[in-house]
């Protein structure tokens, strides 16, 4: 009796574990039929909202016009490269897969490699809209391999020199200032260390915590400059990632001079998880930075709806074209990157997801989204629309800017590479090691990232 | 259950059980088996598969991100791992973290405060361990953070330092592993202070009596009475934190994230960088083999020390 009520007893516990761990696995799920998940990036600075109030707005109007949908929004608070991590765990399982998702488009080619995204060209074929794209963002959609799109970009950016006038005024520095070679943003700097104490001379972003903040606006604005421009990272000719070359030297010697002289932040701030919140709503509406490499979204950071509201933005900060190594070539040069938005590969409501993400792209949307966010615009029509242009003052120099720039390697090894870069910049920085150990050092990284055989010798 | 079940089995045959057949004893077996089973399913699907899997990925060369396949690489990223100068700067961080903050640290610290106690008036007793087990209860990532905002530029211990006019530190930049060091002995010390306190208070006090008669000072008193009669506590309580230790993660990266540079990254900070923001799964759960067998090795140093002491 007793040895059958165990019996008995057992069978109905495995029963109801089995039972409640295979129910388990159902919930959490993202979109159902008339639902879907969208995820983004919320800044770690929780002042700045720009993006979910936007966000917010935009599901109120779709909700409204199509009843009974629910559009979840679910913003991810990290830094840029826990929240790449995270995303690409979501995307790896259908049930924690979302139906949208919001990208930097450098790791996009990386997580199409991974399969993790779904080809929007059926979509797309049907979208008449797609039509006012401009053709370089287009292309950085496309995945090389199979031709196909994978993502709608939202916004584009370039980069430059943001610099405090009455700083400069107090170095004795002569404004408006456009620096023709490396050395010059260096005499200014020295000049402003020399004559203004307490301030910062300069920002140059470094180190891993920065993710790609460090390699773009920090590295690539620099090595791009040197005489190998646009193929000194990555040879696409020839398909492969340049190693030991002088160019990349020369680069992380103008990073160790920054820090070595006590040009740049003290270090641990430069290294902080934070370091780009603190320039933007510190440092420079303080007065405590006088020159800053920088994207051209740095207004969002001043404007009224802004995280640090500072009117005298307009009258206080000039910009300045990034100068190429000694003035060779153009004698400027730009980074552009951008983000976009993306179906994953298992969405549940893909169809659904579609259709909100031509809600968020239509013209008014996206003129109001460039605004909101002083980003470029991808949209020809918005471009061209004298309200966007009239909007922030600085929207006619970056927007210039595009035809100096470059755009980083669409290949999926560039997130490896690219935490190669801020490995070895953060060594210079801290001084742990030479320019030419940490060079040889990410030589290494990328070898045993892609293989040696995908890597050439750059000109020494 | 066992013993109402024994005597329930036991009237079964006093009234004379022979006369139904008795079940095959395999049968028998399984049967008496079965209650442990739904909790070796348990375990099975949630803690073997798992593992399985990890020992399955180091042998693979699966990324996050940037290819779809998963290949067998077979011993490829061991190899990696012992031609890569950032794990050998791992490994010599955890010795020292864990020799530091764990063997010496926690151990003695925790040992000296287990001793003092054991003079000190209630109140001081009870004062001291509340503020020493306070530490210890916090949360991980709390702790880290507490101690972060110690140690920091601009942090308490700056500010008392700056008050008593002595020369600042900046600890977490210039020596960020000994700042971790002494944040885990913080936290951790409460632990083997419990443990030693439990363990003084087992020693015969006649026994220490007795050497005090014998004109044996506080410290030999110490040395050759105490620790020996308390030396299995002694080895446990190391075995148990240096295996705690080893796995530290939350309070290192909470302080420091391994940085700057790679002054503080343990080889878990290491796995955890290199399989989730360089996106290699595969490298990085070979770390965490690497890791599993630097912890095995210090359990069965221990563990023979304990048989040596049976022996």
């Amino acid at each position: 009796m007793r040895t059958r009520l165990t019996v008995a007893t057992g069978i109905a516990v495995v029963t109801a574990v089995l039972a409640a761990t295979a129910s388990g696995c159902g919930s959490g799920s993202g979109g159902s039929g008339k639902t879907i998940k969208v995820v983004y990036q919320k800044q770690l600075n929780s002042s700045n909202t720009v993006q979910p109030d936007f966000l917010a707005g935009q599901v109120k109007v779709f909700e409204k016009a199509n009843p009974g949908t629910t559009v979840k929004l679910v913003p991810v608070t990290a830094s840029e490269n826990d929240y790449y991590t995270k995303i690409q765990l979501m995307m790896r399982s259908p049930v924690t897969a979302p139906d949208l998702v919001y990208e930097d488009t450098a790791t996009i080619n990386s997580d199409v490699a991974s399969g993790y995204l779904k080809p929007l060209d059926g979509y797309l074929s049907t979208w008449k809209d797609w039509g006012q794209y401009a053709a370089a963002s287009k292309a950085a959609m496309k995945y090389a391999e199979d031709g196909k799109t994978y993502g709608v970009p939202d916004n584009t950016d370039t980069r430059g020199i943001w610099y405090n006038k009455t700083l400069f005024e107090k170095a004795g520095i002569a404004v408006p200032w456009q620096p023709k070679t490396w050395a010059d943003v260096l005499t200014a700097a020295r000049a402003v260390k020399a004559k203004v104490p307490g301030v910062t001379p300069m920002n140059l972003y470094t180190g891993t915590a920065g993710g790609e903040q460090s390699s773009m606006q920090g590295f690539e604005m620099l090595l791009y400059g040197t005489a190998a421009g646009g193929s000194s990272l990555y040879d696409a000719a020839q398909k492969k990632w340049v190693v030991g070359s002088t160019g990349f030297k020369d680069a992380l010697d103008f990073l160790h001079t920054v820090y070595s002289e006590g040009l740049g932040p003290k270090v641990q701030t430069a290294l902080g998880v934070n370091i780009g919140a603190q320039v933007g709503t510190e440092m420079i509406p303080q007065g405590k930075l006088a020159i800053d490499i920088d994207g051209s979204w740095m207004p969002n950071n001043w404007i009224r709806t802004g995280p640090k509201p500072w009117p005298q933005w307009q009258t206080t900060m000039g910009e300045a074209a990034m100068p190429t190594q000694d003035g060779q070539g153009k004698g400027k040069v730009s980074m552009s990157g951008g983000w976009a938005w993306s179906i994953p590969a298992k969405a549940k409501n893909a169809d659904l997801a579609w259709k909100f993400l031509q809600s968020l792209e239509t013209e008014t949307a996206s003129a109001q989204w460039n605004n909101v966010n002083a980003t470029i615009p991808v949209r020809q029509d918005v471009a061209a629309d004298p309200k966007y242009l009239k909007a922030l003052p600085t929207n006619a120099f970056f927007s210039g800017l595009v035809a100096a720039t470059y755009y980083r390697p669409g290949v999926p090894a560039y997130t490896q590479v690219s935490s190669a870069i801020q490995k070895a910049m953060e060594s210079v920085t801290t001084g742990q090691a030479s320019v030419d150990k940490a060079a040889s050092t990410f030589d290494n990284d990328v070898r045993s990232a892609v293989g040696a055989d995908h890597t050439v010798q750059g000109a020494q | 259950m066992s013993s109402s079940a024994a005597t329930a089995a036991g009237r079964k045959g006093a009234r004379g059980g022979a006369d139904r057949t008795p079940l095959p004893t395999w049968l028998a077996g399984l049967l008496r088996g079965l209650p442990v089973l739904p909790s070796v399913v348990l375990l099975a699907v949630f803690l073997a598969g798992p593992i399985g899997y990890c020992v399955y990925y180091a042998f693979t060369d699966m990324q996050l991100t940037g290819s779809s396949g998963t290949h067998f690489t077979g011993l490829h990223n061991f190899s990696r791992a012992f031609g890569d100068p950032d794990f050998t700067n791992a490994v010599e961080l955890t010795l020292m973290f864990v020799v530091g903050s764990a063997v010496v640290g926690q151990n003695t610290l925790g040992l000296a405060l287990a001793v003092l106690m054991e003079k000190a008036s209630k109140p001081v007793r009870s004062l001291t361990s509340a503020v020493v087990i306070s530490a210890w209860v916090l949360p991980e990532v709390v702790a880290g953070y507490l101690m972060y905002a110690f140690f920091y530029q601009q942090g308490s211990l700056n500010a008392i330092l700056r008050f008593l006019h002595l020369p600042q530190q900046n600890w977490l930049y210039t020596l960020p592993i000994l700042a971790v060091c002494i944040a885990n002995m913080w936290r951790g010390t409460a632990f083997s202070m419990l443990v030693y306190s439990a363990a003084l208070g087992d020693v015969p006090r006649e026994l220490v009596e007795a050497a005090e008669v014998d004109g044996a000072s506080a410290w030999q008193r110490l040395w050759r009475v105490t620790l020996p009669v308390i030396r299995r506590s002694i080895l446990t309580n190391l075995m148990l934190i240096t295996l705690q230790t080893l796995s530290v993660f939350g309070l290192i990266y909470t302080m420091t994230r391994g940085g700057p540079g790679n002054k503080t990254e343990t080889l878990p900070i290491f796995m955890y960088q290199q399989a989730f923001q360089n996106s290699l799964i595969g490298y990085g759960t070979a770390i965490a083999l690497v890791l599993l067998v630097v912890g095995a090795l210090f359990s069965v140093v221990y563990i023979r020390m304990l048989k040596v002491e049976e022996g």
